[in-house]
């Protein structure tokens, strides 16, 4: 596949690049998650080695589905996106070039050293510190390409999706940066720069912004773009997208103590948290109630485009998880639902319903046109892959609620004169049935990610270099 | 200054900032550059038709 050298075509080749490497981490990722719900179900499948323990596949998983799989989903629509509403081409080939092939890098080593028990042991920060210093190289790379396009855009507006883009792009560079600083003292060892309570806020402010930032702003870019293109019709209401813009990344940076509800952490810093992730519910149905309105008198559709309902359904459970959230954030809810699987199950309501149903909607939009294809291979396959996909994160969410619940209301349960009612091993065993449904439901879902594997490499054999190039040339 | 004071400037800033970016958002002179901004998902429209076009021709030459 050849890229096009000429100023009047865009670089399509990091967006295929990208758009690849998304199915293949996808498939990865998911498939691995799998395997640690299987090992939840049956131990064994620990097979007593340090480098399958739970413990060490876990982060790996989480680094896979977020930083592989929807980084990549990100970096590639996000190419896509900026170069098409500039209608220029990118910034820099080679720094685009690097930005890919320095966060595979990235993925590669994050591969490697998990397994091997090498981690910084901050939840979705657990890379340790050379990998991090990889990290904010390609990141500044990502941001000039990104940045350096906008400034050369041939129109006159910056289109809502690339605000979006932008502030993830920017908030994660600060995220990353203020959260890794370490002391090293060795290769692979180093100990953070903050300690105690202090430690856990910087972590939590960290971690409840990259939801914020990397797996709700910089897809609600993209869902900006894709929902309009997909349904052929402009945006609900333009101007309710800059409210929501400004209040959604006013509000998030806030939220992050209501991870540490009923901890050391300051009962001001912990309601704080609580009131504003209940604020937050208005601008993320703003939002979502932007991106489905986009329907409005177009609804049909959805009756024959199986991609459209890839992004609605995202829309859907992108609603339900931000008023879950919310509510999971109140503390009197949060002391019956924190440490329990309602919160893993909350997380896939938002992270298979929301961040990976919107990618794979966005990817069969973009994959083809990236390939110079009209469409994907398969339609039929791809409805096939979204009837998995809802089917298994409903019995992913559905599962973890109940366990979630009973293992709340069994840990809390207290006899008349005071002792625990239940043991933990007693509410380990209630929680078995779950397990078992939950493996299920991801399965399902892994299963759909194959046949989109299937399909994206059909369509992609089938795209002429001619066609790719002819495809890139801007109108 | 009192920490009290400081929080409640901050609150009201945050209010009037909000406030603010409503009625810019929502004024009428703001109208037509939004409504222009909204279309820049379609500027490659005519591409993509012509490209699809083209497509249409070969396989048809094809045959």
């Amino acid at each position: 596949m050849s890229t096009a050298t000429t100023p009047t075509a865009y670089n399509y080749k990091v967006v295929r690049q990208f758009a690849v490497m998304t199915v293949v981490w996808g498939i990865i990722g998911m498939a691995l998650g799998v395997f640690l719900a299987a090992q939840l179900v049956w131990p064994a499948l620990n097979f007593d080695l340090p480098w399958t323990s739970f413990g060490r596949l876990r982060p790996l998983h989480t680094n896979a589905v977020i930083f592989a799989f929807g980084g990549c989903a990100l970096m590639g629509t996000s190419f896509y996106v900026v170069q098409r509403t500039s209608q220029t081409r990118l910034f820099s080939d080679s720094l685009a070039s690097f930005v890919f092939w320095g966060w595979q890098a990235v993925i590669v080593a994050a591969v490697i050293t998990l397994p091997l028990g090498l981690t910084s042991t901050k939840e979705y920060a657990e890379l340790e510190w050379p990998i991090d210093l990889l990290i904010t190289a390609v990141w500044v790379a990502y941001a000039v390409v990104f940045f350096g396009t906008i400034m050369k855009r041939k129109m006159k507006h910056i289109y809502v999706a690339n605000w979006f883009y932008g502030a993830f792009i920017i908030t994660i560079a600060v995220l990353h940066i203020v959260n890794n600083m370490a002391m090293p003292v060795s290769l692979f060892k180093s100990y953070s720069m903050y300690a105690g309570a202090t430690d856990a806020m910087i972590q939590w402010w960290y971690g409840h912004n990259a939801v914020g930032f990397f797996l709700t702003a910089g897809f609600l870019g993209m869902m900006y773009y894709f929902v309009p293109k997909q349904t052929e019709r402009p945006v609900y209401s333009y101007r309710l997208s800059i409210v929501h813009f400004w209040a959604l990344i006013g509000l998030y940076i806030w939220a992050g103590p209501h991870h540490l509800h009923y901890t050391a952490l300051p009962d001001w810093a912990q309601t704080l948290g609580m009131v504003m992730s209940l604020i937050l519910l208005a601008p993320s149905w703003g939002g979502m109630i932007n991106g489905m309105m986009t329907l409005s008198g177009a609804w049909h559709k959805l009756r024959t485009d199986p991609i459209l309902r890839f992004l609605v359904v995202a829309l859907a459970f992108y609603g339900m998880s931000t008023f879950e959230g919310p509510m999971m954030a109140i503390k009197t809810v949060n002391a019956l639902s924190h440490y329990t699987d309602w919160t893993i199950g909350h997380v896939h309501a938002g992270a298979l319903g929301w961040v990976a149903m919107i990618s794979i909607g966005a990817v069969y939009h973009m994959l083809p046109k990236a390939f110079g294809r009209e469409q994907m291979h398969s339609i039929g396959l791809i409805n096939a892959h979204f009837w998995l996909a809802t089917i298994g994160t409903v019995l992913y969410i559905v599962s973890m609620w109940v366990n979630g619940i009973t293992q709340g209301l069994m840990w809390r349960a207290v006899n008349v004169d005071g002792t625990l009612t239940y043991s933990f091993v007693e509410a380990l065993e209630a929680s078995h049935p779950g397990y078992i449904v939950r493996m299920i439901g991801g399965l399902f879902f892994v299963i759909g990610m194959l046949l989109m594997g299937y399909n994206s490499w059909r369509t992609i054999r089938a795209s002429k270099p001619a066609e790719a190039q002819a495809a890139a040339q801007i109108a | 200054m009192d920490i009290n004071t400081l929080r409640g400037i901050a609150t009201i800033f945050a209010m009037v900032a909000f406030i603010g970016i409503v009625i810019w958002a929502y004024s009428a002179y703001k109208k037509k550059d939004f409504d222009e901004a909204a279309q820049l998902p379609f500027a490659d429209d005519d591409k993509d038709q012509l490209t699809r076009e083209q497509k249409d021709t070969r396989s048809k030459e094809n045959e």
